[in-house]
């Protein structure tokens, strides 16, 4: 059996003679030369022979990679009972040749399991289990949060008002121009798409009411708290993982500081007392958006808007919109602290929580939104 | 160009460096050479820029001047497979370990393998394996993740990793901060046994004086912006005052 030989690829031959079996080995065993190797020396048949003489006299280079797969043969034939004898190593190998075979006595390394039909199962299994472990521990954070709620009710001296201003800025007032600028846009689209389908009535006039209706009950304070879900939720997580990572919160606890009143209380009541303004400031936007359609489209003047959109809505269908953000405010700041503390001490795990954290309180904003639908209709409102 | 003349030949060659980080000067037109099979440590007082230095080597502090060589290429000048064929040369081992925290162990050893070279899964686990056992942690760190080691565990684990392509040369921030005087010396002894059967040429940041007596061939220590190189016997005799305190504390523990 012969290998092609070229300069500096990996090339071996077998000999058989006098009863010893020859492996002559040569180039360059480096780990480019690897994939080719491994497979062919697993499977070296050496027949009956006792005795193998593994010839190294003209290899020209050595990484570990080769060194290693020389000494794994070694080893395998050794175990079947056969005597191996490397014979001309270049003294400059001996070392590294050495460190593997010294070090490298131990039993085999203990590697992960690869991913089977068990493991998949065993995901799964462990997916429901921790969906189930995250409800619960997010109902006894929800009662730690309501517990320091009402202690710092009673001693009012505890809240933190820079730190309460400062999220409020973030959250509220560093929201405004988006938040204001795609309910506009959403205002526009409602407009567009209600006055189409009215047209064909000839009740272009009722796009008004509908425009009306929509932004101020529903429209406007979903796109707020979508809005401040994605920016400032996904900030809360962030910020209180990171803070874990770098051990920020262990330091806040063993300063005697307490954790809810300093990291969390500031973020949710920044976020409640801001998002009910946010979403005034997007119902106005939206209408805004809504009023400019009509006018260019339909030819609806400002005062005729005005006068139709009077009809329309009652202060109730103003107020149900409004009503229902700092119940929304409430769940995106709660979610949010929540998932920043579940972050483990890795960059992946923040990064995880951050995502969990805007996914689970956009879905708990539109549960909320339709429980809040449905007693709204019971109440008759 | 020969073996033995690259031996001889210099791994590292900085020319004049200057580094300026916030309108602040913290290397003034230093020179170095570190040659090839050599371990080199530096030393200076915190936020000398020791650690400043050691990026600029590898490329991720870009230097305000002067000219950086390293394995006879500058890196200024390399871009794309150059660099990346010059990267593969190298080895680092961050401050803490710098690991991949949503890999296991042995993931993060193979890493360097699975993006500079193609082999078998088998045989990627079985130099996992071997790497693992050559910086001398216990076979089961292989499954584990880094938030699950000890200090000194992620540290042998970042130098696994560092090692893993057959660097010739390995970078080695802080070796041994943060690990117990024990630790510490195991850890100056592998290092010292690997860059000789491995024949690497090590440039070390480091504060610890036993790391210095125990695996340094030539220190540099960076004091007002400059560097005086020298061997601990020569630098003991260094007029200036705060080299002069740094040895004090060796000369006391050399001291029978």
């Amino acid at each position: 059996m012969d290998a092609p030989v070229l300069s500096n690829a990996a090339w071996y031959r077998t000999e058989q003679s006098d009863g010893t079996f020859r492996l002559v080995v040569g180039g360059g065993w480096v780990r480019g030369e690897a994939r080719r190797l491994d497979p062919i020396l697993r499977a070296l048949d050496v027949g009956q022979h006792r005795n193998v003489e593994v010839d190294c006299g003209a290899i020209e280079r050595l990484d570990t990679v080769g060194a290693w797969l020389l000494l794994r043969t070694k080893r395998t034939l050794e175990q079947r009972g056969v005597a191996v004898r490397p014979v001309h190593v270049d003294p400059k190998y001996h070392a590294l040749v050495h460190t593997i075979d010294h070090e490298c006595r131990g039993p085999p390394v203990v590697l992960p399991p690869r991913p089977s039909l068990f493991t998949t199962l065993e995901r799964i299994g462990r997916g429901c289990f921790q969906a189930v472990r995250q409800g619960y521990e997010l109902v006894g954070f929800f009662g730690l949060i309501v517990y320091e709620t009402i202690a710092t009710i009673l001693r009012p001296r505890r809240l933190r008002v820079a730190a309460l201003v400062h999220q409020m800025e973030e959250t509220g007032l560093n929201a405004t121009p988006i938040v204001g600028l795609l309910s506009f846009l959403i205002g526009v689209v409602f407009a567009y798409q209600g006055s189409d389908q009215l047209r064909r009535f000839g009740a272009e006039v009722f796009t008004v009411n509908l425009l009306g209706v929509g932004v101020l009950r529903e429209l406007g304070g979903l796109m707020a708290a979508i809005i401040a879900a994605g920016r400032s939720g996904s900030a809360f997580a962030a910020q209180i993982g990171t803070m874990k990572l770098s051990e920020e919160i262990d330091a806040i606890q063993v300063t005697g500081f307490n954790v809810v009143e300093v990291l969390i209380l500031p973020r949710l009541l920044g976020i409640m007392l801001t998002l009910p303004l946010l979403t005034f400031f997007s119902n106005m936007m939206g209408l805004i958006g809504g009023a400019a359609t009509c006018n260019l489209d339909l030819g609806i003047t400002i005062p005729a808007f005005l006068h139709q959109l009077q009809g329309a809505v009652s202060g109730w269908t103003f107020w149900v919109g409004v009503v229902k953000a700092p119940v929304f405010a409430f769940i995106i700041g709660l979610v949010g602290c929540h998932h920043g503390f579940q972050a483990e001490r890795n960059a992946s795990s923040v990064g995880r929580h951050t995502t969990q954290a805007v996914v689970e309180s956009i879905f708990l904003v539109i549960a909320a939104d339709a429980v809040f639908s449905v007693v709204f209709s019971k109440l008759g409102i | 160009m020969s073996t033995a003349a690259a031996e001889l030949d210099a791994a590292i060659r900085i020319q004049g460096l200057v580094t300026r980080i916030g309108g602040h000067i913290l290397h003034d037109h230093i020179d170095l050479d570190v040659m090839r099979g050599e371990i080199l440590a530096v030393v200076g007082s915190s936020g000398s820029g020791k650690s400043v230095l050691l990026r600029s080597i590898v490329g991720l502090q870009q230097p305000a001047g002067g000219r950086i060589e390293v394995l006879g290429h500058e890196l200024d000048t390399l871009y794309g497979d150059a660099l990346v064929d010059l990267q593969v040369r190298w080895g680092v081992l961050f401050q803490d370990g710098a690991l991949f925290g949503d890999q296991t162990v042995a993931q993060n050893v193979q890493t360097p393998l699975r993006e500079h070279a193609d082999l078998p899964q088998r045989l990627m686990d079985e130099i996992a394996s071997v790497r693992l056992s050559m910086v001398g942690l216990p076979p089961d760190a292989a499954g584990k993740y880094p938030s699950e080691l000890s200090g000194g565990m992620r540290k042998r684990a970042g130098l696994a990793r560092a090692l893993t392509l057959d660097p010739e040369l390995l970078f080695l921030d802080e070796p041994t901060a943060g690990l117990d005087p024990i630790s510490a010396a195991e850890f100056d002894v592998l290092v010292r046994e690997l860059q000789q059967s491995l024949r690497l040429t090590v440039f070390m940041v480091t504060h610890d004086l036993g790391t210095l007596r125990a695996t340094s061939d030539r220190i540099a220590v960076l004091v007002d912006q400059k560097l005086k190189v020298g061997t601990i016997a020569s630098l003991a005799q260094d007029p200036h005052p705060w080299i002069h305190e740094y040895f004090a504390g060796f000369r006391a523990m050399t001291q029978p």
